[in-house]
């Protein structure tokens, strides 16, 4: 079967996920395992990332990048004044954006319950006992 | 006088009868919605979006829809428990050149608290349908229906939701039918804060559909 459509999943949405396993109470973030990765090229809004930023838990996104091996230079700590660092900005985009995953496993860090990633759609539906 | 702005409807050509077994195909509940959208183009594109999030995206026809007034930037996720349609919208997007993001939750569960306060542009078209109770719940197609009683089962649980998920100068699109009394929904959602505008109705059918806009009373339109 010739697989010619992939979708993604970018690490801008698994800033937004959490885990509600029944008893969880820190459920984010999710650490994430990655067995197929892609880099994409997409382009660069620099408003867009200066917006997005205060919206995203920065630590997570680092911790997710540097775990596939994709943090490159991106700065450890929002330095002063970011949003009109295009340089910043630029590898800011990269990370978000244009490193995608499209298969792994996305583990609750207090239970180790994987959430797969399949075809690049995380996949966050609990079963019954879960809930 | 201004001309207002048609957009394309979404190709849905790589959609196939049996990917319809599974997801809802686009009717004329998801044109009439998708016309609103239009309608309110100028108002979506004046909110500036960064987050927009369709919440039971079926076949993605809407998030798409709404991809092509607003264009490549907003982050345009969407949920679904159904894994085909999760699929489907990822496909919907692709063929129409918008990066749709699925993500297979019940209604926003794994997107809060993180999407607290963020989402500029939400949309649901709801399971509205007057069903028996037993037959809300499931997973696969049915799901897209099966509102239960009044066709209000799923909504009610969204509602509650609506204060924690908009941004400030949010808007949230809602599909209902007249047996949803949007009425009662308009006095339930002002409790929460938000205004109602009934940005377009239509009869199709047996169904008197109507899409209701909701935003903070507190942002003046």
């Amino acid at each position: 079967m010739l697989l010619s459509f992939r979708t993604i999943m970018r690490l801008l949405t698994h800033n937004m996920l959490t885990s509600h396993v029944k008893g969880v109470t820190n459920g984010y973030p999710l650490k994430l395992q990655a067995e197929n990765i892609k880099v994409m090229s997409v382009d660069f809004n620099p408003e867009f990332v200066a917006r997005m930023i205060p919206k995203l838990e920065w630590q997570a996104l680092i911790q997710a990048a540097e775990s596939i091996g994709h943090l490159g230079d991106l700065p450890r700590e929002l330095m002063p004044e970011y949003e009109s660092n295009e340089e910043f900005l630029k590898m800011a985009h990269h990370v978000l954006m244009e490193v995608e995953v499209i298969e792994g496993n996305l583990e609750c860090p207090e239970t180790g319950r994987k959430f797969p990633i399949k075809n690049g759609i995380p996949n966050m539906l609990l079963n019954e006992d879960e809930v | 006088m201004t001309m207002s702005e048609t957009f394309p409807t979404p190709d849905l050509s790589h959609l196939t009868a049996e990917d319809y077994d599974h997801v809802y195909e686009p009717a004329e509940d998801t044109f009439l919605l998708m016309d609103a959208l239009e309608k309110d183009a100028d108002l979506l594109r004046s909110i500036a979006p960064s987050i927009c999030l369709e919440v039971g995206c079926g076949s993605g026809a809407v998030i798409t829809f709404l991809g092509s007034i607003l264009g490549s930037q907003p982050h345009y996720l969407c949920t679904d428990l159904n894994p085909r349609a999760a699929e489907c919208a990822a496909r919907t997007g692709k063929q129409n050149n918008i990066s749709v993001h699925p993500v297979l939750t019940d209604l926003v569960s794994a997107l809060l608290p993180r999407l607290q306060n963020k989402v500029d542009v939400m949309i649901f078209n709801p399971p509205y349908v007057v069903t028996p109770t037993d037959e809300v719940g499931s997973h696969g197609i049915e799901a897209s229906w099966a509102g239960g009683v009044k066709g209000r089962e799923v909504m009610d649980r969204f509602f509650p939701l609506v204060p924690k998920l908009l941004s400030d100068h949010g808007v949230f699109y809602l599909v209902t039918i007249e047996q949803n009394d949007p009425e009662e929904i308009g006095c339930r959602m002002r409790e929460f804060g938000f205004t109602m505008d009934k940005v377009m109705s239509r009869k199709a059918g047996p169904e008197k559909l109507a899409i209701l806009r909701f935003s903070s009373c507190k942002r003046t339109m």
